[in-house]
């Protein structure tokens, strides 16, 4: 591949100079000479009228993060729209556990108070408090989450009020969401406040111990596709046991048992950070940011992940794993390597995946020219240490902060939950293991993009300058990549395949990535009684 | 799958509230897909970015294409003081970065609660010479996805058609409904091989199911453009296909241009099809050429040879009005028993429409319901099965959990290729349906018979 010398600059140009001068501090050119990171804006608003690939706070909130929770039943709390267009939307695969009985499963369904004009006029509390009480009634859930939509907040339901009567009611938890979609300026905001309700009135309820020598929680995989039950085998192969992912496949019913683990693993820092520090406060259980995408990358965490320990069986049979799923999926990842080598693509999908799949696209010899977030900040694309230089903004301001402080009972300090000394612990932090997240930026090809929001003009343009052979993105974009020729991969669902994790979900993505780049149809666009005409040109 | 659903009937009064499994969703994304049947237009969101994912997803998803749509962006800022600035830079940008011919807007819940006064923010806006901003108001706590198709529609109406006040030429309007491009298309070509000439609106052919041409155009070739529809006002007479999304628009252009509004069914089954040519045919004074009478003889000689596959058979359908009324026709035109009927949508003459079909088929026993959802279906399901489910795609949980066919009709199909382009509606239509709903039932009973039952020959 040939670095091109992309002007930014000219490729902004069309648009009028105030759009102009918001868009060029989002996207930034890596240019490995230069010894720092360029500074990106991120977390701030969509410029109105360009064609975004952003969501809302609701999205980020019921959609990403509580939706999931398999043993939750989900009522949200406005017309029907927001309900309705979060329901299967995402492949958050779940299945019945020990813990969660087939008839205790409500992630696939979907439940919406419906409101109606007089709802809006004359307040929504009294319909939701009802429908409260039909669905305890009805399916006799463990704990309920009501998500608020844009109305609520404007005609000022008090959802908290109407949560506690309800749980008093009831004596089940009712957790309620302010996550209408007009706060903050992305999907993220809705992350945030998940974050914090799950934080506060979910983790650290539950009274049962986690069985296990090594018990890890997985925060910020979602399962899609079976990617969390792939890292699960991996893991349980090797001696740990994982007390509770959030929120793929996770239920109530573990998820309040966390706080009891020796080890947090984050796979997406954007959506899930704030739990992930927050329990480091709270519980003192450190954490380790991971990325189970990719051959290599995978097998640098578990190493990572055995080094916390420090136990030399763990590490022994960490190898031993390595080898063996290694052994099986070698052959298989260089038959597909023969039609991915060399190939270029485009990344654009949240939370932490534009930079993790640029290691397994690297494993196919593939190379990412230009990546991107839909809602990142700062630190997901230059690392943690620039956090507390990112000013907050009216926007951001408008999402509450939770502040912990360490549990009077159940904190351990982080060096006795992973039973090593405090200094051993101190090296572990010092060389930048735990609690560590160094960004994209390091990781991206020289001379490629970062780009924040991309949105569909620049996209089209980048295409232009770097020709990829593939882009990977949402379903909105999906299409837009075929006309033009291109073949895409969905990044969010995965177009219905996975699992893509750990050695075996290399092999699946490599067989993916090479059908689409190969399959027989790119090849008779132009019809044959064109071909001549093209030919000439 | 859905074990969470009682096996037991509910009390009557048990659920009074809410929507649990919904068959309706909200009116911008029919507002959205109206739209993206005009030539040249980029639909607009009036609200926050979510709502514009959603439905740009939502319609993708069901389409296997792109449904460009901008958005305002509100944040917390424009939520308290009004929408107005955001939809100026909106129009502003969107003129400048991507040059459509039009932009329609839609509302959402979010600035139809604050008020926002659309026809004034839009006379204050910056709208280049020759270019077009046209509104509809879509609030997601009224109606279903289908008033906002029909809301937008009469949008495009009242902002767009225009009358001269020469005698009308000798021409259609025809507003499809809410229905598949691939629908669109063959309502289009049954009127054109009558010889009478047409303009569709709108018209998401060559949009919504636009062939791979190696660049990619934003603004597809397909759609039905803005002199067109300007000049529909001049047309002899507009067949409004569906009740609920073409009626509206119908009434207001007969108002606005004086052009007759003929009130027809979306042309799914024979009889509904039968309708819309007698009405052509009465309306133009032409004959019915004879690859139609063709087409119709196909019908009724499938339906003679194969009725014993499909007669006497259950089956609940659900979906759109003015999907579900047709089908439930030709489903009784079929011998089949339209068991459960039910739609998301409100209006209580739905009800009293298919009951009436129920009623003069001598029907008894079948449950019928407006503003109905997935739960009820299921626990009708549970109370006594049916042979067939006719829905969207969310049905397929229900299907599985109670081991029962699905044919897949109507918005959204997400899990799915092909069908948007493959019509339901007409005499071709009806073959189509003929054939999925046969076919389901073969392989049902290929599937769970013995052995020696095991046949060939039928």
């Amino acid at each position: 591949m040939t670095m091109t010398d992309v002007n930014i600059d000219e490729i902004l140009a069309p648009m009028p100079d105030k759009v102009k001068k918001n868009r060029r501090k989002h996207i930034v050119k890596k240019d490995a000479s230069a010894g720092c990171r360029p500074q990106i804006e991120a977390n701030t608003r969509t410029v109105p009228g360009i064609i975004t690939q952003r969501g809302c706070s609701y999205a980020g909130c019921k959609g990403v993060v509580v939706g999931p929770i398999k043993d939750m039943l989900t009522i949200t709390h406005g017309p029907i729209g927001c309900a309705y267009y979060s329901w299967g939307t995402r492949r958050n695969k779940a299945r019945t556990d020990d813990s969660t009985p087939p008839d205790q499963i409500y992630s696939t369904m979907c439940f919406s108070t419906d409101m109606q004009e007089s709802d809006i006029v004359f307040g929504g509390e009294k319909k939701l408090a009802k429908m409260i009480d039909e669905v305890v009634e009805i399916f006799h859930p463990r704990a309920i989450n009501i998500c608020a939509t844009c109305p609520i907040g404007l005609i000022g339901d008090d959802l908290g009020a109407v949560s506690k009567a309800a749980e008093e009611r009831h004596g089940i938890p009712i957790i309620h969401y302010n996550c209408e979609g007009y706060k903050g300026v992305s999907q993220s905001a809705g992350h945030h406040i998940a974050n914090n309700q799950i934080m506060e009135r979910m983790i650290g309820t539950g009274t049962e111990k986690v069985d296990g020598k090594y018990v890890l929680n997985f925060l910020g995989e979602y399962n899609i596709g079976g990617d969390a039950w792939e890292i699960e085998r991996v893991l349980e192969e090797i001696g740990y046991t994982v007390g509770s992912t959030l929120t793929g496949d996770s239920a109530y019913a573990t998820i309040k048992n966390m706080h009891t683990a020796h080890l947090n693993l984050v796979q997406c820092h954007r959506s899930i950070n704030y739990i992930a520090e927050m329990m480091e406060t709270k519980y003192g259980i450190p954490w380790l940011k991971v990325n189970f995408i990719g051959i290599d990358a995978t097998i640098d965490t578990l190493r990572d992940i055995a080094q916390c320990f420090g136990d030399k069986e763990l590490i022994a049979r960490t190898e031993l794993v390595i080898e063996r799923e290694l052994a099986a999926v070698t052959p298989e990842i260089e038959r597909y390597q023969k039609i991915c080598r060399g190939k270029t693509a485009f990344i654009f999908v949240g939370g932490s995946r534009s930079h993790h799949y640029q290691f397994l696209l690297r494993n196919l010899g593939m190379e990412v020219m230009v990546a991107g977030y839909e809602f990142a900040h700062r630190d997901d694309y230059e690392g943690r240490e620039v956090i507390p230089t990112i000013k907050s903004d009216a926007d951001s301001k408008n999402i509450p902060e939770l502040h912990v402080k360490p549990d009077t009972e159940m904190y351990r300090p982080p060096h006795l939950r992973l039973k090593m000394s405090q200094e051993k612990y101190d090296e572990l932090v010092a060389s930048g293991v735990l609690n560590e997240y160094r960004g994209m930026y390091p990781d991206m090809v020289n001379g490629g993009i970062m780009i924040d929001d991309a949105n569909h003009f620049e996209t089209e343009e980048l295409v232009k300058v770097f020709k990829p052979d593939l882009i990977f993105t949402g379903i909105k974009d999906k299409y837009v990549t075929h006309k033009m020729g291109l073949p895409s991969k969905q990044i969010h669902s995965y177009d219905y395949s996975g699992p893509y994790t750990c050695f075996r979900g290399a092999v699946t993505f490599a067989k993916d990535v090479a059908h689409s780049l190969s399959t027989p149809a790119w090849k008779m666009i132009t019809p044959p009684w064109e071909q001549s005409i093209t030919e000439q040109r | 799958m859905l074990e969470c659903t009682p096996k037991e009937p509910l009390p009557k009064d048990a659920r009074t509230t809410g929507s649990i499994n919904p068959i309706k969703t909200c009116q911008p994304v029919g507002a959205l897909y109206a739209a993206l049947g005009i030539h040249g237009c980029l639909p607009h969101s009036h609200g926050s970015q979510g709502c514009c994912s959603y439905h740009r997803m939502a319609l993708s998803r069901h389409f296997h294409e792109p449904a460009m749509a901008s958005t305002s962006s509100f944040t917390e800022g424009a939520s308290v003081f009004g929408g107005a600035a955001n939809l100026k830079t909106s129009i502003k940008n969107v003129f400048a970065i991507y040059n459509p011919e039009i932009i329609a807007v839609h509302t959402t819940c979010l600035s139809e609660t604050i008020g926002d006064d659309m026809p004034t923010i839009i006379k204050q806006s910056e709208i280049p010479e020759g270019k077009y901003v046209i509104h509809a108001n879509t609030p997601s706590y009224h109606g279903s996805h289908v008033t906002g198709f029909s809301n937008m529609c009469k949008g495009i109406v009242s902002y767009l058609a225009e009358s001269d006040g020469n005698p009308k030429k000798e021409r259609a309007n025809i507003f499809p409904g809410f229905t598949n491009p691939g629908d669109m298309r063959e309502i289009k070509r049954i009127v054109t091989e009558m010889g009478v000439p047409s303009i569709m609106y709108p018209d998401t052919t060559g949009v919504m199911d636009s062939p791979v041409r190696k660049t990619y155009e934003m603004f597809p070739r397909g759609g039905a453009t803005i002199e067109a529809i300007q000049d529909s006002g001049n047309s002899k007479m507009t067949l409004s296909l569906g009740a609920w999304s073409s009626d509206e628009a119908a009434a207001t252009l007969q108002s606005k241009c004086g052009v007759p509004g003929v009130p027809l069914r979306i042309p799914i089954g024979v009889k509904a099809t039968d309708d819309l040519i007698m009405a052509v045919k009465k309306g133009f004074g032409v004959d019915v050429p004879e690859p139609l009478e063709v087409e119709r003889g196909q019908v009724i000689d499938t339906l003679i040879d194969i009725h014993y596959q499909y007669e006497g058979k259950t089956v609940a359908v659900f979906g759109d009005p003015d999907i579900v009324i047709p089908l439930v026709e030709f489903l009784i035109t079929m011998g089949m028993i339209p068991k459960y009927v039910l739609t998301g949508t409100p209006g209580g003459k739905f009800e009293k429409i298919v009951n009436g079909m129920l009623e003069e088929a001598g029907i008894e026993g079948s449950r019928v319901k407006a503003e109905g959802d997935l739960f009820d279906l299921h626990q009708w399901i549970k109370e006594e099965s049916v042979d067939l489910l006719i829905g969207n795609a969310h049905g397929k949980y229900i299907a599985r959990a109670e081991d029962i066919p699905l044919v897949r009709v109507g918005f959204p199909v997400f899990d799915r290729a092909v069908h948007p382009l493959m019509p339901i509606v007409g005499y071709r239509g009806c073959l189509r349906l003929i054939e999925m709903i046969s076919n389901v039932l073969l392989d049902r009973r290929d599937r769970d018979c013995l052995d020696e039952d095991y046949e060939l020959i039928l």
